[in-house]
Formats: structure tokens, sequence, C-alpha cells
């Protein structure tokens, strides 16, 4: 074969894929468009998953009608690489002419496409992405989720209330891991407690055998956990292989280590993990039980707090969209984001006007069996929570 | 002296008359070019997926150069691709905002990164290669992870803010400059390329990779061959790692990825090596079968990319691309080209 014949058919495909691209959409008038941008492939996928379900739930729900203007939903798959990210958000904003930017899994992600909102004054409305600092890169960021340093406060308070003196920190190395590490020392620290050892886990192919290791040789009191949505169960299965159950060291963690999707399967050995979170499946309010059972139906999975973030987020578009009379104006909008309140299915919720962070409950919570079915049972309510650290800014 | 050479000697001399017309140009080449920059008018609102083919392109083209030419496969090609994007993002964030001075910077430090590594890939054989390349990938990956006051580690680099290319031409908002630029950086050094795989230099690595003991028993040093190559494919590669930086202005772990090296391999299997074109055509291929298939099944996409791609290698490439091109052979005799 020489090279040359083989050129001339590659080539070939090469003009063929050209007239592929060709064929671009093109835009229509009453139309508001989100962009909803996941991974939904990867090792982040199970929050697209939750996200993605959550935000289609809600249209069907409402209705894809507000403010006299049709919604128009667009999700695309960002596989959780960065630079995919921004080229996806670019391609929504500059090609399909998306008035919102929405989901933002992991929160490099977010950090990518944070300078475009800032470029072209759309709001991009985080869904899931959780360190504290993600709504300072763009003005126009806005969050459904929740900060890492605002769910700890919870845990870290009910530890040093509940006799634990010494206590170890294991966190996923990034952004939010790090939040919670920090937030939880100087609570804990505040409270007269010690943090006797802080260990760090990779965030791709998280290994936690050698890192339990170092916990059962320091044998503290109790250990502080957490790990990114998706990654509980196979910390929970490491935690019992190492034996670490049964030597006496108190697991308590973020609500992510018991996550609603996964803590059913993990069985026996997650019954009495003490975490706190800012949303169970098992929160008791008539918003709720009608949520679940609308999600459950709609998904064939329980909801989860990154299905909450999806679904409180799609709230405030609309909400939004109404106050503005459906103008798509990204200023108009994101005024209209601010400041806004409402009852979600977690509980009160609202937006800090000047952080634009969410502002909510945080419920310390047991695994319990319900039913059958292993949840975590809230006890104990932390009521209004913004973000400590934007807070002591 | 060629003056002094009579014509007639030149044209008798066969081996040099069958190596010029195997580096001549042909007419599918112009055409490919053309279109490439044809497309900057035609399609103005997909730049930002053409910028990311010509970036992979030219990453997969640098990784052909070592595989296609050399017979060296390597698994962690994105060590230099990450080299040169983290260099890229930390020039522009602490000063030298200049985007092609930045470039020149960055590919030249990749390339003493892959000079220090070619010593490593010159003992043992593929699968000791193979090996030895993906761990320094995995070592630049962990170092990069580990330097996060630098790196800023998992979360990226923030900041990246580069000015107007040559003090003339901003980023725009459509990626219409990003696209312009990085077309224009991959052609260049497609050319580059070209001429370096046609000069005696390449065809002393081609008699390499086809039989090593016989290259040296004429003549040809492999390991002094064998680094300038590899450091050649790391400045490459490291070029389109700074491309990548300053066209999304941010960087983050996923440029040192397994996966990247990964995909830059995918690309060769799929365009086919040792031609130069291969890596261009692969990238367009598989970009657009991404865009394409991720579009139409967020969730599944994945599925129907392995099995494509099984399909593609079960059939064979060189079957497939004939059947699709024997409707058109009539029409391809009539602008010249020859018989698929």
């Amino acid at each position: 074969m020489t090279s040359r014949f083989a050129f001339s058919r590659r080539a070939a495909i090469a003009l063929g894929g050209a007239l592929v691209l060709a064929g671009s959409p093109a835009l229509a008038q009453e139309t508001v468009k989100i962009g909803l941008i996941l991974p939904m492939t990867g090792p982040s996928a199970s929050t697209g998953r939750q996200v993605e379900a959550a935000a289609k739930l809600y249209i069907a729900e409402k209705g894809a009608t507000v403010a006299g203007k049709k919604i128009e939903l667009i999700v695309k798959d960002d596989t959780g690489t960065p630079d995919v990210t921004r080229r996806i958000a670019q391609e929504l904003l500059v090609n399909d002419k998306v008035s919102v930017l929405a989901g933002f899994g992991l929160t490099p992600l977010a950090f990518a496409a944070a300078p475009l909102a800032t470029q072209s004054k759309t709001p991009m409305v985080v869904m899931a992405a959780a360190t504290s600092s993600i709504t300072e890169q763009s003005p126009y960021i806005v969050r459904t989720s929740f900060t890492l340093p605002q769910v700890t406060i919870g845990i870290a308070d009910w530890a040093s209330k509940n006799g634990v003196k010494k206590a170890m920190s294991l966190v996923t190395d990034y952004g939010p891991g790090i939040d919670a590490e920090k937030t939880f020392k100087e609570r804990l620290t505040a409270a007269g407690g010690e943090v006797i050892g802080e260990v760090r886990v990779p965030l791709r192919n998280p290994d936690f055998a050698p890192f339990l290791q170092r916990v059962s040789d320091a044998k503290p009191d109790a250990l502080f956990v957490f790990v990114p949505s998706g990654f509980g169960s196979q910390f929970m299965k490491q935690f019992v292989e190492r034996g670490l159950d049964k030597s006496g060291v108190r697991l308590i963690a973020t609500g992510d280590v018991t996550d609603d999707d996964q803590v059913d399967s993990m069985g026996d050995v997650a019954l009495g993990t003490v975490t706190s979170h800012h949303y169970s499946a098992n929160h008791n309010s008539p918003e709720n039980k009608a949520f679940v059972a609308a999600f459950t139906k709609a998904a064939n999975m329980r909801p989860n707090f990154m299905a909450m973030g999806g679904w409180d987020g799609m709230n405030l578009i609309y909400e939004a969209l109404k106050k503005t009379n459906g103008s798509t104006d990204g200023t108009a909008l994101l005024e209209a984001m601010k400041g806004m309140s409402w009852t979600s299915p977690r509980g009160p919720i609202s937006i800090d006007p000047k952080t634009r962070d969410i502002v909510q409950n945080v419920y310390v919570r047991k695994v319990e069996r319900v039913d059958g079915q292993l949840y975590n049972v809230e006890f104990s309510t932390f009521e209004a929570v913004a973000d400590p650290v934007k807070a002591a800014k | 002296m060629l003056t002094s050479v009579p014509p007639e000697t030149r044209e008798t001399s066969a081996p040099a008359a069958f190596l010029n017309a195997k580096a001549a140009w042909r007419w599918p080449e112009y055409l490919f070019w053309l279109s490439a920059f044809a497309l900057i008018l035609l399609l103005p609102n997909r730049h930002l997926l053409m910028n990311e083919i010509a970036i992979l392109g030219l990453f997969a083209l640098s990784l052909d150069l070592i595989l296609g030419y050399a017979g060296i496969v390597s698994l962690g090609h994105a060590a230099f691709f990450g080299v040169g994007a983290y260099a890229a993002g930390l020039l522009t964030k602490y000063g030298v905002t200049e985007p092609v001075t930045g470039l020149l910077i960055s590919g030249a430090l990749a390339g003493a990164a892959g000079f220090l590594a070619s010593f490593m890939i010159l003992r043992g054989t593929d699968l000791t290669r193979l090996m030895v390349t993906l761990g320094v990938a995995l070592i630049f990956h962990e170092i990069a992870n580990r330097l996060d006051w630098i790196t800023g580690g998992t979360d990226g680099l923030l900041g990246v803010a580069p000015s107007a290319i040559l003090g003339r031409f901003e980023f725009d908002f459509t990626g219409r400059t990003a696209y312009v630029y990085s077309l224009s950086v991959t052609f260049l050094l497609f050319l580059a390329a070209r001429r370096i795989v046609n000069s005696p230099f390449g065809l002393s690595l081609k008699a390499l990779k086809d039989n090593r003991l016989r290259a040296a028993t004429i003549g040809i040093a492999p390991n002094r061959r064998l680094i300038a190559i590899y450091t050649l494919a790391a400045v490459y590669a490291g070029m389109a790692g700074a491309l990548l930086t300053q066209t999304t202005q941010f960087v983050s772990l996923e440029v040192l990825d397994f996966s990247r090296s990964a995909d830059a391999l995918l690309v060769l299997v799929i365009g086919g090596s040792g031609y130069l074109y291969g890596g261009l055509i692969g990238a367009i291929a598989f970009k657009l079968m991404k865009d394409t298939l991720s579009a139409m099944t967020p969730a599944y996409w994945i599925f129907w990319m392995g099995f494509i791609l099984v399909i593609l290698v079960l059939i064979g490439r060189d079957r497939l691309v004939a059947g699709i091109a024997r409707p058109f052979a009539p029409l391809l005799r009539l602008i010249g080209g020859r018989r698929p």
C-alpha cells in the first residue's frame, strides 16, 4: 500500500466529516434554552444521572412553559473533563444561545466555565459542585447545592458535644475535601478537641486501604470522612475490610459517605453512622414525600442530594423567569435570583443576595433501618446556615 | 554543485527520483489544507470544536512521529502534552501573556522533558518501552497533583488570561481566533514534520523501525536518532498542550490523564500511522464521532464509540474506507485521482 492511494481515500472520509459538521441547528424565538452540562459518563456519572433526572422531573411536573416562554433543556455530557466543559459551555452560549448555564458536577468543571459566565453575562446555576470559593469566580454564579464548610459545621459540633476529643480526618484531595478538612479542624479545636492526623486520598482511583491503616494505628476517638458523591460505598467496604468498624473508632462524616443513592446497598455496616448534610430522602415534610415518590417513579432510583441541587436549581430558574416576566436578560435574571427564598423538599432555603450562595438548614443524621431500607434519619437541625468561609470574610 | 550535473544524469538517478516523487505534494493534500482553512469562513459556529480537533490532530501527529516513523509505542505521550499545557498556563499567569512567545517556551520545556525521558526508551523492547512511557506519564501526573501550590492540583489552575496573539488578535467569544491560531500552528508544524520525515534523517528512522540491527550495520546510529525524534515529538506534544491552555484559558490535571494518551493512540488507530495525515484525519473522525454520539445519547455514547472502534478494527480500516470510496471512483478518476 503506498501512502498516496491511502491518502485520497482518507481525504474522502475527512471531507465527509466536514459535511456532517455543516448541519448546524438554527435557533427558535419564543424558547428559553437552559444548557445543562453534567458528567454523564466517567467516575462522576452518578451525579449527572441524578441531576438530569431531577431537572427533567421538574419540567414534567411544573410544565414546560413559564411566563409565556417555552423551556427547552439541552443536556450535554462533559465526561468530567474541564476543557470539554468549557468548550460545551461556550458552544451552548454561541450556537444555541442558551439563557442559563446549569449543572457542573465537580469543582474544576465549574472553575473552567466561570469566566464564560462573566464574559457573556449569563447566569450560571451550580447544581452540584461544592467548594466554597466557586461563587467567587464569577458574579454570575448562583449555587443551589451546598458548600462543604456549611455541612461540616454540623458534624463537627455534634462530635465535640458527644465526647470526641481526639479525631482524625480523611478527605479526598481536592477543593471540597480541603474545605471540609479545614472546617472540621477549626470547629473541633475551637470546642476543645484535637485533630491528631489529617489524611488526604487522591481523587482519581481512590484506594483507601493504606490510609485506613494509618487511622487504625493512631486509634482516634473518631474518624471524620469526606468523599465525593459516588465513592461512599467503596469507602465503607474498605472501612469494614480493615476491621475498623470493630476497633472502636467512631465513623463520622459529611452526608456524601452515606449518600442516599448507595446507603441501602451498604448493608448493616452503615448502621449508626452519624453524618451531617443538607438533604436526606428521609426528610420529614410533605414536599419531600411528594418529591421522593415522584422521583422514584420517574427515575427508578432514590433521589440523593445531587438530585436535590438539580431540582432547586430548576426551581430557581423558573421563579426568576416569572419575576422577569419571561425576560432572558442575564443581569435581570441574576438580580431576580438574588435573595429568592422558598420551601424546597430539603427544607426552607434562600439565596444569599451578597454571596449568591445557598443558605439552608443542616441536619445531623444517623443511618437507621426504616421500612426495611437504610436511610439517613435526621435527629438534630442547625437552622439557616450560610457558608461559614464567606461569612467570615 | 547542482549546476555542474547535467539534467539527464539527475533524471536517471532512480532512487532519488523515487524519493522525490514520494515527497511531492499531491492534490488531496492541497484540498485537505484548503478545506481546513476554508472552514474558518464556512462554519462560523463550530470553531470551538474545530479548535479541539486541530489540537488533538497536532497531538496525534506528534505521537505519529515516534510511532509511525520510529516504531516507539507510547502510552504516556500525555506527559509532554501536560508539561506544555502547564508551562503555558504558568507563563501566562506570571507575566508572559503573549501566546506565541508562550507557545515557543512551552514547546522548548516539553522538549527538554522529552530529551531527558528519551534515554529511558532507548533500552528494552516494545513492552518495556510501553511500561516506561506509561510510568513517566504517571509520575508527571502525580508531580502536578502534589505541587498544588503551583499547579492548583486537582482543582486546576485559575486565572490564565492570555493577551492578544502577537499583540494584534484578541481571543474572541466564538472561538474564531482560537481556531485560526491552532490551525496555523498545526499547519506550520505539519510542514516542518513533512520536511523532516522526507529528509535523509526521516528515512534513516524508517530504516531503524524496520530493522534496527540491519540499520546499525549500515552505519545508522540508532540511539542518537531515537533521542532526536523523541525530543521533537515532545516539542510537538508540548505545543499542542500549550494551544489547549491558551485557547481554553484553564489547565487541570486532565491534561496529564492516561485517557489523553490513550485517545491519541486511538486516533492513530482510526486514521492510520506513518503518513502524517493519520493523526489529523483520525482526530477529525474521532471528535466528530464523539460529538455526534454524545449529543444523541449523553449517557451511553461511550458504548457506541466502542462499538464503532471494534467494527473498525475487525473489518479493517482500509477495506472499510475502500468500500465507502468505491461509489465515488469515477469521480475521483475524473479529477485525476487513482483508483481507490
